[in-house]
């Protein structure tokens, strides 16, 4: 097979890319490979994601049945401005530009997010130990674990998560859940302030 | 610089074939993503931040605590904006750097091959590799043959405490570790299993296999990672899903649910095979072998399909005298920059066809 670009040398870079359900071939020689730089883009899933769970004014989503809440989704911030990354340029290049963006991004991320994790909102697992370790003094552990508003808000998602999957009989995940509630309601130990006792203590018996 | 290339002494630990399952597992990998506080990603990072995320990061993996960690004899650094493309290649073949590591440019564009960004490399194993400036800041690599991925956990983890030492990585209450692309947040792990399915390809049930795995949000990739065809039944199978499950559930689902049943039809497809297709597949197998031991070309895509049948009638045992590890290690070695490397000076793509056949024939005892 020769080489759709130059038509003259033997194609032996063979590339498939899946954009957007439709499937693209590429055969071309090493010297066009090379001089084109074509290269199956390594963010393919980000950027159906973002075609589908991002809304922005003036431009539709590509899949969006029955979204009311279209309105409340646009963002209010259009630029970061710690790094001065523009919504466009995310949607366009699908990453991001600090960590900053995704605080000044954070409503418009969160649905691409759920999306893109399989309707997991909330890290669980590795803290980096550093941050913890160091940052015992409240208010360090409050900017690592949020505000005491924001704890009492991932508890009470923890836990009504956890309630699902002991119904679900999903006990590694119940597991898992719990462990994550026991180690935010300790920070907010640690950091002195009220406990809500059933997060603490209550969960240890179950499943 | 010495040429990384000078220095594989041995070959990657990874194609051993040894552990666990490793008739049908060729390898495992677990690699997590991280970046500095205070610090743009490689998006808005201009040279200077670069430079200035390159340094700490290098002072970490040439650390004592490092290699500690790793487990390796000894770390070498690769400055990758400073030696040329064939060398940055034969890392990308040996699944030490990603393609656009090799490349140094984002996939939105930016960055170019003399952007500063490394790589280190636990030697002589290679089992560990970390990324320095690719799209996050640290790719923090490690590398097993057969089905090993509780192991790798807990082996990157360490590494990670070791890095995490003397750097201050971003980190989000909701969001986890940050990364520059979302789909990545959370715990920023990606564990993947490379799997050698040429049964499952033999019977057609392939594809199914494939739509079953990617129903369970899982990604099925070629021998090259994302974009790349599955060369020689070749197949990586790794999670998407990277926020709201912790590493060790990611695991424990990889590891014990998923994977065993993919093992499981491989396996199921190579008896049937043997019982039900004997001549069809001792035919297909030891013609592969008289192929490869005759060729006087050889393009790298047929060598590795042939070798795959190769392997597979050595598993089946229809296929005599040939050892497995040495076919495994001629699927590297059969590689475009590989070739390139034993040689002296840049061959052609003809010459480089010749290279291989003789290679082959040499390594598999042929005429």
């Amino acid at each position: 097979m020769l080489c759709e670009s130059c038509g003259q040398r033997e194609a032996t870079i063979h590339e498939v890319l899946i954009k957007g359900g439709s499937k693209i071939e590429k055969h071309l020689c090493e010297v066009c490979a090379q001089a084109s730089e074509i290269e199956p883009s390594s963010n393919l899933p980000i950027s159906e994601l973002i075609s589908k769970y991002m809304v922005s004014p003036g431009v539709q989503p590509g899949a969006h049945p029955g979204d009311e809440s279209e309105q409340r989704r646009t963002p209010a911030t259009t630029v970061c401005p710690s790094c001065a990354l523009t919504v466009r340029e995310f949607r366009q290049g699908g990453l991001l530009g600090c960590p900053g963006c995704y605080d000044a991004f954070e409503d418009l991320l969160a649905p691409l997010i759920e999306r893109a994790h399989e309707g997991g909102v909330c890290h669980v697992g590795k803290t980096p130990r550093r941050a913890l370790d160091s940052g015992r003094s409240k208010g360090d552990v409050a900017r690592l674990l949020g505000d005491a508003h924001e704890r009492a808000e991932r508890l009470g998602t923890l836990r009504k998560q956890l309630t699902d999957a002991v119904e679900r009989e999903q006990y590694e995940r119940a597991a898992q859940l719990r462990d994550e509630m026991r180690r935010v309601a300790t920070v907010q130990q640690d950091a002195g302030e009220e406990v809500d006792g059933d997060d603490a203590h209550g969960e240890g018996s179950q499943a | 610089m010495i040429p990384p290339s000078a220095r594989w002494e041995g070959g990657a630990e990874w194609l051993r074939g040894e552990g666990e399952a490793s008739d049908v597992v060729l390898s495992s990998r677990a690699r997590i993503a991280r970046n500095l506080a205070g610090f743009p990603f490689m998006t808005k990072a201009s040279s200077e931040d670069r430079v200035q995320v390159l340094d700490p990061c290098r002072r970490r993996v040439l650390s004592d605590e490092f290699k500690r960690a790793s487990g390796a004899q000894s770390v070498m650094w690769v400055d990758l904006h400073e030696v040329d493309k064939h060398e940055r290649q034969v890392l990308v073949e040996r699944h030490l750097i990603s393609r656009q590591h090799a490349r140094g440019k984002l996939s939105t564009g930016r960055g170019g091959a003399d952007q500063p960004r490394g790589v280190a490399i636990g030697l002589p194993s290679e089992r560990v590799a970390v990324m320095v400036n690719e799209e996050d800041q640290l790719r923090i690599q490690v590398i097993r043959s057969g089905l090993a991925l509780s192991e790798l956990l807990e082996q990157i983890d360490q590494i990670d405490d070791a890095l995490e030492l003397g750097l201050d990585y971003a980190f989000h209450p909701r969001f986890g570790y940050l990364t520059a692309c979302p789909t990545n947040v959370g715990t920023g792990i990606r564990f993947s299993v490379m799997l050698h399915l040429p049964g499952l390809k033999l019977t057609g049930e392939i594809e199914r296999v494939k739509r079953a795995a990617e129903d369970m949000s899982l990604a099925v990739r070629g021998f090259y990672g994302e974009g790349s065809e599955a060369a020689g039944d070749l197949y990586q199978v790794s999670n998407q899903t990277t926020l709201g499950k912790s590493e060790h559930v990611l695991v424990h689902e990889l590891e014990r649910e998923i994977v065993p049943r993919i093992i499981d039809y491989e396996r199921h497809a190579r008896r049937t095979l043997l019982e039900k297709r004997r001549p069809t597949t001792d035919d297909t197998t030891n013609r592969a072998l008289g192929v490869l031991r005759t060729a006087r070309l050889l393009g790298v895509e047929e060598s590795m399909q042939l070798l795959s049948h190769v392997r597979l009638g050595v598993l089946l045992g229809l296929v005599e005298g040939v050892e497995q590890h040495s076919v495994n290690a001629l699927m590297l070695q059969v590689q475009q920059a590989h070739l390139q490397c034993s040689a002296s000076r840049e061959l052609t793509q003809q010459e480089r066809r010749i290279e291989r056949a003789a290679l082959v024939r040499k390594t598999l005892g042929g005429a």
